[in-house]
């Protein structure tokens, strides 16, 4: 196979279902690293400031408590919005009127109103009134509630994705209504739902860091300690956009495998 | 079969479909609704199905009275095949599965018992090499051949035919009438909406013409297709003949 100079960079439109061989693609995932790297160089080299990696370093011990502590929100979040979503969205699907209503409105409010004023409303309020003093357990009700707002909505228009003939053809056949859902709704809604879902998850954990209004002492809240002990903005910064990323980046990729998994041709 | 319906009503949105159908017709093996678009023909197969509930009136087939409830409905639903003009397969599963999602979630047979009774219906429709694609790998005659695998599969005591070649180009139409009259020639009971009149005539021992709602004629073929009574018909039949 002889590759001209234009294969390596380019794929002609009636190529582009066959996959790539990989060298092209390393190739060109270096070249998008290499301009990356290239402007971060060109950005920080103008940048006059005095980095003082060795004090922050010192404080690594911070960063790292508040990492876990952050991905510990962020799992439990993450399992309890979509728990809630789907629940939101089967509600709003349901025969009762008042289901409709209560998850309609749910919906509308947490997604029109800032989610710090919504956690600070359900520690100082709600869960004052209640007696609940866990602040992990109220932070981790109120980002999952904010969260499953945005994922219900997803998960009703993966449902709604799903033709009405196949709800015909799965009544036509004796299919319960759950049954329904779980054989020919959602194996074929999830190639809509996936996607979107991504993006709520990483949106997610990056919300965590809100918390930290009541001060739960998460993974921003720790980096800002840091920042302010030191008297150094960048030296916290980085490592916490590092930090970020490697917890939303997993999610990214295996949401992406679980479509190739799941995806079939129509 | 047995088949009577007492005075039928349904209505959509203020339209009426069907305006007092009733049909009265005893050892009956082929039945075919016929009639100009919008005359109440998929609607009246639809309430047999189960699928539509009729706003009054009652429907009993050999001798057991549909009862129009959810939970009746979806026994209902179980006893008979129904077929659709766009097949209406499910797209993210097999051949072999879209017949045996019914067999094994429904009807409770074991995998494996599914898969054989799958591939041995598949294999008498000449499609055993196409048990394991997808619906969008096969034509348009092969998906119907599939959906009518499917509706056989549970062993109906009816078989319910909604205009299934409609959406066919004529080779493939040719390949389902053809799995229709094997079918017949089995046994089986049958009731379809078709627009093939000459398919009609051949396969039928009833036919009830549906024009705006009601029954206009309903007999052997050689009666209402070839010595129509009613202008209606004849004019129906010109048109449909025409071309």
């Amino acid at each position: 196979m002889i590759l001209t100079l234009r294969s390596w960079f380019w794929i002609s439109p009636d190529e582009r279902r066959r996959p790539v061989p990989w060298p092209v693609l390393l190739l060109n995932w270096l070249l998008a690293f290499f301009l990356l790297a290239l402007v971060c160089f060109y950005s920080f080299s103008r940048l006059r400031y005095n980095w003082n990696w060795g004090t922050v370093g010192g404080y690594s011990n911070f960063f790292w408590r508040g990492w876990w502590t952050t991905l510990k929100i962020s799992v439990l979040a993450l399992l309890l919005s979509t728990v809630i979503g789907l629940i939101t969205a089967l509600a709003r699907r349901s025969g009762f009127l008042v289901l409709r209503a209560v998850s309609r409105l749910y919906v509308e409010l947490v997604r029109g109103t800032p989610l710090l004023v919504q956690i600070s409303f359900a520690f100082y309020v709600v869960a004052d009134a209640f007696r609940i003093q866990d602040r992990f357990l109220v932070g981790v009700s109120a980002l999952s509630l904010f969260s499953g707002a945005f994922i219900s909505e997803v998960f009703r228009g993966g449902i709604e994705s799903v033709g009405a003939s196949q709800l015909e053809s799965a009544r036509a056949i004796g299919l319960t209504r759950f049954q329904t859902y779980q054989y020919v709704i959602f194996p074929q809604a999830i190639r809509v739902i996936l996607p979107a879902l991504a993006g709520m998850f990483a949106n997610l954990i990056k919300d965590s860091s809100l918390l930290s209004v009541i001060s739960i002492e998460e993974f921003t809240w720790n980096a800002q300690q840091v920042s302010a002990l030191t008297y150094s903005n960048f030296e916290c910064y980085i490592p916490l956009a590092i930090g970020y990323l490697i917890l939303t980046l997993p999610i990214t990729l295996w949401t992406q495998w679980l479509e190739k998994r799941t995806t079939y041709e129509t | 079969m047995k088949l009577r319906a007492t005075s039928l009503c349904k209505s959509f949105a203020q339209q009426l479909v069907l305006k007092n159908v009733s049909l009265d017709l005893e050892n009956v093996r082929t039945l075919a609704l016929i009639g100009p678009s919008g005359g109440g023909k998929s609607t009246l197969l639809r309430i047999m199905a189960g699928l539509e509930i009729p706003d009054s009136g009652s429907l009993s087939m050999n001798d057991c009275e549909v009862v129009y409830r959810e939970k009746e409905l979806l026994e209902h639903r179980r006893t008979v095949g129904t077929v659709f003009q766009a097949f209406n397969l499910f797209p993210h599963l097999t051949a072999v599965q879209n017949i045996t999602l019914a067999l094994e979630k429904v009807h409770r047979y074991p995998a494996a018992q599914a898969r054989d009774i799958a591939e041995s219906i598949l294999e008498r429709f000449g499609l055993s090499a196409h048990g394991h694609k997808p619906p969008a790998q096969l034509s348009g005659g092969q998906r119907q051949r599939v959906a009518i695998a499917r509706a056989i599969s549970i062993k109906p005591k009816l078989l319910l035919f909604d205009e299934p070649t409609s959406a066919l180009d004529p080779e493939m139409t040719a390949e389902v009438l053809e799995v229709i009259e094997e079918l017949r020639e089995e046994g089986r009971d049958l009731v379809l909406v078709t627009h093939q009149m000459g398919f009609a005539h051949r396969v039928a021992d009833r036919i009830a013409l549906l024009a705006d709602g009601q029954i206009v004629e309903c007999g052997p073929p050689e009666q209402v297709l070839d010595d129509p009574q009613k202008e209606i018909t004849r004019q129906f039949l010109a048109k449909i003949l025409k071309y």
